[in-house]
């Protein structure tokens, strides 16, 4: 078949339009480059549909492949499967109101994307954390990523063929939950960072539990990367695999751990140092080659100054309160509501009206998600509500980066390429 | 506030190089906004770049200003990886027809997000390669993060596959 009689042959049965349109698009990808191999006497040409229903594509991610045998010639992705429409949400919700959205963005390091609000939160509204509360802040966040990343070392290390890793990578995250269960009193939506601190101090329980996993987890580290930096299969498939150079990573705006793999060393913690990471002493790894095994030793490397960090947070971690104590910026505490009067009123008054930013104020803050630049843009108009709150999510702007780095490749490293992206789709689509 | 020397520089050439495109400069909590006119985007973002090697764009979005001028307007933000600066440009564009010049020439990572803006605002990017919507169906006719947008959506506006399994 003629890729481009697709549109005539095939008959969607849904959102006709938009299959129209995006096929069109395919169509009209690189045209200018391939205008002179019209014909195909093998009939090697297809156009290959892949997901959104698709196990190896990390959610309901859609590509459209265009192949010359097994080559992919020309790609476009159709995301937007999971828009939630958080950002309209938001202008409808108070500040706090509108965290356990944030855990549903991101789902795979909650944490990260509640300090992320609160922090654009502080900033706008110019609400001082205490000193313990920034070092409770840095280990969640640090866990989360190295969570995050045992995600992605397990499905893409299982899309290139080894099945029983996925599920050592899965007993170590599940050590990560327990903390998190005993750290913030839930395992997976954690929603423990409060607009001027975070919801509850660290237990002694929830200390020896991160104090045992920092010991046993950097042996794991180093049994997997015995396991695999010299096994043949996995270094072949990754080995220049999803090509990225530098010039091109800077270009199509990737970020976090894919730019890095591409030799640009762009942290949000180091660029605009957040919470009390100007106090710790951490490395950031990066890589020249921009491909798949690149992008691997990346975040295996940003797991184990992970453990490092969250090692120096408990040593420097000061005694003291863990939320402002001042009653319009952020929430009293749980003994005040109980037996105060004034407390009672005060939590009331966050909860209905919230914390007012000044009018007219807009700004942005970010931080270093596990997969990149995780910003929040806020415009105020005086009221609890944000005017517009817009976020940049570091999935987009990797998908868009795996968009141009699918085109050439072979469709039998499709899968593994995502993975190396490690995109998440409730990220990505907001 | 002050200013950093080297954005205080980026300032000092943009008012030079573009003076009737400049309009003025905001500060808020150290973010630096700079507001210009939207006719001559292209060419101050190409400034930018070659210039002061803005050569990281992080993000494009639009906001609903909600007034009856200069209804709309798109924030560009972006970063000077050699100065380690961040800076917001800014443009507005009316609410009848709202249409702005596409900068992928300049920055091939504003392909997504002039989309998405597209999307969620209705303002069209011209000479934009591949102007379709980022997140909602080509079936959809409205643009939902406009404010008059109700929250509950538009009842009939989207058709939904059939949820009943095909019986043939």
């Amino acid at each position: 078949m003629d890729p481009k009689e697709i549109n005539t042959k095939v008959n969607p049965s849904f959102f006709k339009e938009h299959q129209r349109a995006l096929y069109k698009s395919l169509e009209d990808k690189h045209t200018t480059v391939e205008a002179y191999d019209s014909e195909d006497p093998l009939g090697s040409k297809m156009i290959l549909n892949m997901g959104p229903q698709h196990p190896a594509t990390h959610g309901v991610l859609r590509l459209v492949l265009q192949l010359q045998g097994e080559t992919i010639e020309k790609s476009k992705l159709d995301i937007g499967y999971l828009h939630r429409g958080v950002e309209k949400i938001a202008e409808n919700k108070t500040y706090q109101e509108f965290m356990p959205y944030t855990d549903r963005m991101d789902y795979l390091a909650p944490y990260n994307n509640n300090i992320a609000l609160c922090t654009a939160v502080e900033k706008i509204a110019d609400v001082e954390v205490p000193e313990r509360a920034h070092y409770i802040r840095m280990i969640g966040a640090e866990l989360s990523r190295i969570s995050s990343h045992l995600i992605f070392l397990g499905t893409m290390v299982m899309d290139a063929g080894a099945v029983s890793f996925f599920i050592w990578t899965f007993r170590e995250r599940e050590k990560i939950l327990d903390i998190y269960d005993q750290m913030t009193g839930h395992r997976f939506t954690v929603s423990h960072s409060r607009i001027g601190g975070v919801a509850s101090d660290l237990t002694d329980q929830a200390i020896a539990q991160i104090k045992e996993f920092t010991e046993t987890f950097p042996q794991e580290l180093k049994d997997w990367h015995m396991m695999l930096d010299r096994n043949r299969i996995f270094y072949d498939r990754m080995e220049n695999v999803g090509n990225l150079s530098t010039e091109d990573a800077i270009k199509i705006g990737a970020t976090g751990p894919t730019l890095r793999g591409s030799g640009i060393q762009y942290d949000i913690r180091k660029l605009e140092p957040y919470a009390r990471y100007d106090q710790v002493d951490f490395e950031v790894p990066t890589r020249m080659e921009g491909d798949n095994l690149a992008r691997y030793y990346v975040r295996m490397e940003e797991m184990q100054e992970s453990i490092r960090i969250i090692e120096q947070c408990l040593e420097k971690m000061p005694k003291g309160p863990v939320r402002a104590d001042n009653a319009k910026q952020a929430y009293p505490s749980k003994d005040e509501v109980y037996y105060s009067m004034e407390g009672m009123i005060h939590d009331f008054m966050m909860t209905d009206i919230g914390i007012c930013p000044p009018e007219g104020y807009e700004t942005y803050h970010a931080v270093e998600g596990p997969k990149g630049e995780l910003g929040y843009y806020i415009q105020s108009d005086g009221t609890g509500h944000p005017w517009r709150l817009h976020i940049r999510t570091p999935s987009l702007a990797n998908l868009q980066a795996l968009e141009a780095a699918l085109d050439g490749e072979m469709v039998a490293d499709t899968v593994v390429i995502i993975g190396g992206f490690d995109p998440v789709m409730g990220d990505s689509d907001k | 506030m002050e200013l950093s020397p080297e954005l205080q520089k980026v300032i000092d050439g943009l008012k030079d190089t573009f003076e009737s495109d400049y309009e003025v400069t905001e500060q808020y909590r150290g973010d630096t906004i700079i507001r210009v006119k939207p006719d001559h985007i292209v060419d101050i973002c190409n400034y930018l770049k070659e210039k002061h090697h803005f050569v990281y764009l992080a993000d494009i979005f639009g906001t609903d200003r909600f007034t009856s001028d200069d209804r709309f307007e798109v924030i560009y933000n972006i970063v000077s990886l050699k100065t380690q600066q961040r800076l917001f440009l800014k443009t507005r564009c009316e609410e009848e027809n709202p249409h702005l010049n596409s900068v992928t020439s300049v920055w091939p990572a504003a392909n997504w997000f002039e989309r998405e803006t597209y999307d969620m605002f209705g303002i069209v990017f011209e000479n934009h390669p591949d102007l379709r919507r980022m997140f909602m169906p080509e079936d959809f006719d409205y643009h939902p993060l406009r404010k008059e947008f109700p929250l509950l959506g538009i009842p009939g506006s989207i058709e939904l596959p059939s949820s009943t399994p095909d019986t043939e």
